[in-house]
């Protein structure tokens, strides 16, 4: 069924950081997006989920092309998006439309809603204003408004409504993709829940292909056919949602699982949580070998902080970024930190074959 | 309208003293441009010593300008006393409407070990905040002065409450800093706020609040603006600073999840009135109010059966016009003749500790929680 209507190439986004006024020179790069490559199948959708600062929304603008990657390819249905010219963008981006995080900020406050869901149909020239009328009013409906609401401003509306006024913008001009980043963060629990069945109803009408960017795990696994789990730039576990939530391999999203409260008080007080000490590390001068070892209770010295580990098939579609891998699910905290010895002297030794193998022509 | 409720009464087996905190009967309305606004109209909770109380809602259903009423943190707010047969609600609109002084006012009471905090005089209210009920914020960004040091805030704090000298106060500050679990305390008690991360910022305010070691913490959604893992150290820490010391602790958030781990007593909100109150377990296992069954419901859990979240349709009512009768009538599916004209009280069902208020019978509260649990039961069997 590989049928991918995007795919992601090793994309990197470095934000240099720059000093001096006259002779501006590079001293540093914050390292919002490292590395990241994944497909994207058409239909499905892709969650994406990692703490504040972890560079998933820097990757979505990234793949919009709202901001430009230092490297690595984008292809979209086929085409590669990366190094074309605004005017050709201009046509690429009636295919993939992105939903805002912030209701309130997303959508301009001064003007109509009739003219902000129809600015997408009115920049690509579809339709006379009499059938981007209709259009808009569709739309309105579609996302369960009233039509009659075409005049309204804005603040008119409640912070679940304007999200939905954002979904039918996005759905003006019939796109194939919609890149949803944090669409309902700031939203109440109960709304949350309306929009969250407005995009699996649309979905399943429209046929669209969602990414889905959130903080929140339940809210990305409830959505998702598939998880990309980020940290610090890296995508480092990526599985179908029920696979990674069973069984999560990478010991980041082991952590990320057991820290999030369930609402039932006999099984969240029972269960014994690993937390995770300290902070996320600063991107500008991220850990070398894996990002996550300082955190991480299962680094091993010269392994984790010597080596990257690369994104490597575990079976079941799983692919994890890590040398020890979690067996099984859940784990006590002693037994996270636990990593069979022999299985660590067999990558050790791996480890230093390649990089002698990696230094040997340079001597 | 006016609600009459239960008194609070701490039943079961423990003969426990007084609770801590008792209020009964608080309303704290508003004058804006458009009418008055009831943010809280008559909310009754108590909390005992040593435990913790989560007090759940959505935004805007009055859970925090409860806690500020209870504190007298209100701006230009007036009190009245009232009889306690009177139509409160009417005679404070008559009061706001009239008054030129005040743009916001607060009645019925908020008794702190016997003292009514909603007519203790402003030294004395002084003492108490920061004192005995300290309380932590949001946002822990905008709750820190920037321009001082965390020390020079700490050590502040303690001195305003305790006779002690500069010296001594900033022994306490770096030892609370330490309990807290800021490493280095001795060298960071010089930094400014901007100088912390997030999480660390929320330590250095819990430190602050108990660096008087008081006997009530208010957390006003204090995990919101934290990611999950830095939540989650942060409920462990004040779990475990409640345990050593004793405090109790009353915990608003809107996360059902965070009310799920720590709460001993839950109050359910819903458009400035109380609609549930019982002990976690019952909350969260034989709910019996249908906005807490929708509340749970439009949860996504680990491991959902249901493909779609049971949503709760239209939005919370604005409180300048309230609906009369229940005021979840209008979006309960539940709902039938007598909810749209009266006004349930909020009560219990025989001898237990649980209280909703809601015109259902018995049976199919019963019937729709046992629904429910069996649904929420395969859920977690993974």
């Amino acid at each position: 069924m590989s049928d991918p209507i995007l795919q992601i190439d090793n994309v990197v986004k470095h934000f240099p950081i720059t000093k001096g006024i006259v002779f501006q020179r590079q001293v540093a790069a914050v390292q919002a997006v490292d590395d990241v490559s994944f497909t994207v199948e058409r239909g499905e959708t892709l969650g994406i989920v990692g703490e504040s600062g972890c560079g998933k929304s820097t990757l979505a603008r990234c793949i919009m092309r709202l901001v430009e990657p230092t490297s690595g390819r984008i292809i979209f249905d086929g085409q590669d998006i990366t190094a074309l010219s605004r005017s050709q963008m201009r046509s690429v981006r009636r295919e993939m439309m992105m939903v805002f995080q912030d209701p309130y900020a997303s959508l301009n406050g001064r003007k109509r809603v009739g003219f902000i869901v129809s600015e997408p149909l009115e920049v690509h020239g579809i339709g006379t204003p009499a059938e981007q009328k209709r259009r808009v009013q569709e739309l309105l409906e579609v996302v369960g408004l009233n039509p009659e609401h075409y005049n309204r401003f804005p603040h008119e509306f409640s912070g679940g409504q304007r999200q939905r006024i954002g979904i039918a913008r996005a759905l003006a001009v019939n796109p194939k993709l919609i890149v949803c980043d944090e669409p309902v963060s700031a939203l109440d629990v109960s709304v949350q829940a309306q929009i969250l069945n407005l995009l699996k109803d649309l979905q399943s009408e429209f046929g669209l292909t969602y990414i889905f960017i959130a903080h929140d795990l339940n809210v990305v696994r409830h959505i998702s056919d598939r998880v990309g789990v980020m940290y610090l730039g890296k995508l480092v576990d990526l599985a179908g949602s029920a696979e990674l939530y069973k069984h999560p391999r990478h010991p980041y999203t082991g952590a990320l699982l057991s820290a999030i409260p369930i609402a039932n008080p006999r099984v969240g007080r029972e269960r014994t949580s690993t937390v995770l000490e300290g902070d996320v590390p600063n991107p500008i001068n991220p850990p070398s070998g894996c990002r996550f070892h300082p955190r991480c209770p299962r680094a091993q010295s010269d392994i984790c902080d010597a080596v990257e580990p690369a994104l490597q098939e575990r079976g079941g579609g799983h692919t994890t970024a890590c040398f020890f891998p979690l067996e099984r699910w859940p784990l006590t905290h002693e037994e996270m930190a636990t990593v069979d010895r022999a299985a660590a002297e067999g990558v050790r030794r791996e480890v230093a074959q390649a990089i002698e193998a990696a230094l040997a022509p340079a001597l | 309208m006016s609600t009459t409720v239960e008194p609070s009464t701490s039943t079961g087996s423990s003969t426990e003293d007084a609770p801590l905190l008792d209020v009964r009967d608080l309303r704290t309305y508003f004058k804006t441009e458009d009418g008055i606004v009831r943010a809280v109209d008559g909310v009754s909770f108590s909390v005992k010593a040593g435990q913790t109380l989560g007090v759940v809602g959505e935004s805007g259903c009055g859970k925090s300008v409860t806690m500020l009423s209870v504190l007298s943190l209100n701006t230009k707010a007036g009190r009245l006393a009232l009889g306690p047969e009177a139509n409160a609600g009417a005679e404070m609109e008559h009061y706001l409407l009239a008054s030129k002084k005040h743009t916001s006012l607060s009645t019925g009471s908020a008794h702190f070990r016997g003292e009514d905090l909603l007519t203790a005089s402003s030294d004395r209210l002084r003492a108490i905040r920061g004192g005995e009920i300290a309380m932590i914020f949001q946002d822990p960004m905008t709750s820190l002065n920037p321009v001082h040091t965390i020390g020079a805030q700490l050590i502040e704090a303690a001195m305003l409450h305790q006779d002690i000298t500069k010296g001594a106060a900033r022994q306490i500050a770096i030892e609370s800093l330490d309990d807290v679990g800021i490493p280095r305390a001795k060298q960071r008690i010089d930094d400014f706020p901007h100088q912390f991360s997030g999480g660390m910022r929320q330590r250095v305010m819990i430190a602050m609040a108990l660096i008087n070691e008081p006997e009530l913490l208010i957390a006003d959604e204090p995990t919101t603006a934290l990611d999950v893992t830095t939540q989650s150290q942060i409920l462990g820490l004040i779990r475990r600073l409640q345990e050593e010391r004793g405090t109790a602790v009353v915990m608003i958030t809107h996360d059902l999840g965070v009310v799920a781990e720590v709460a001993d007593e839950v109050v359910v909100m819903y458009a400035a009135r109380v609609v549930e109150r019982a002990s976690v377990f019952e909350v969260f296992e034989q709910p019996r109010h249908p906005y807490t069954w929708g509340l749970l419901g439009s949860l996504p859990r680990p491991d959902a059966v249901a493909d779609r979240l049971t949503q709760i349709q239209g939005q919370p009512p604005s409180l300048l016009n309230p609906p009369p009768g229940c005021r979840f009538a209008p979006r309960c599916t539940f709902s039938f003749g007598r909810c749209l004209e009266d006004v349930p009280e909020l009560e219990g069902s025989g001898a237990g500790s649980h209280l909703d208020a809601c015109f259902l019978t018995d049976a199919q509260k019963v019937e729709e929680a046992q629904r429910f649990v069996t649904a929420a039961a395969t859920d977690e069997s993974a």
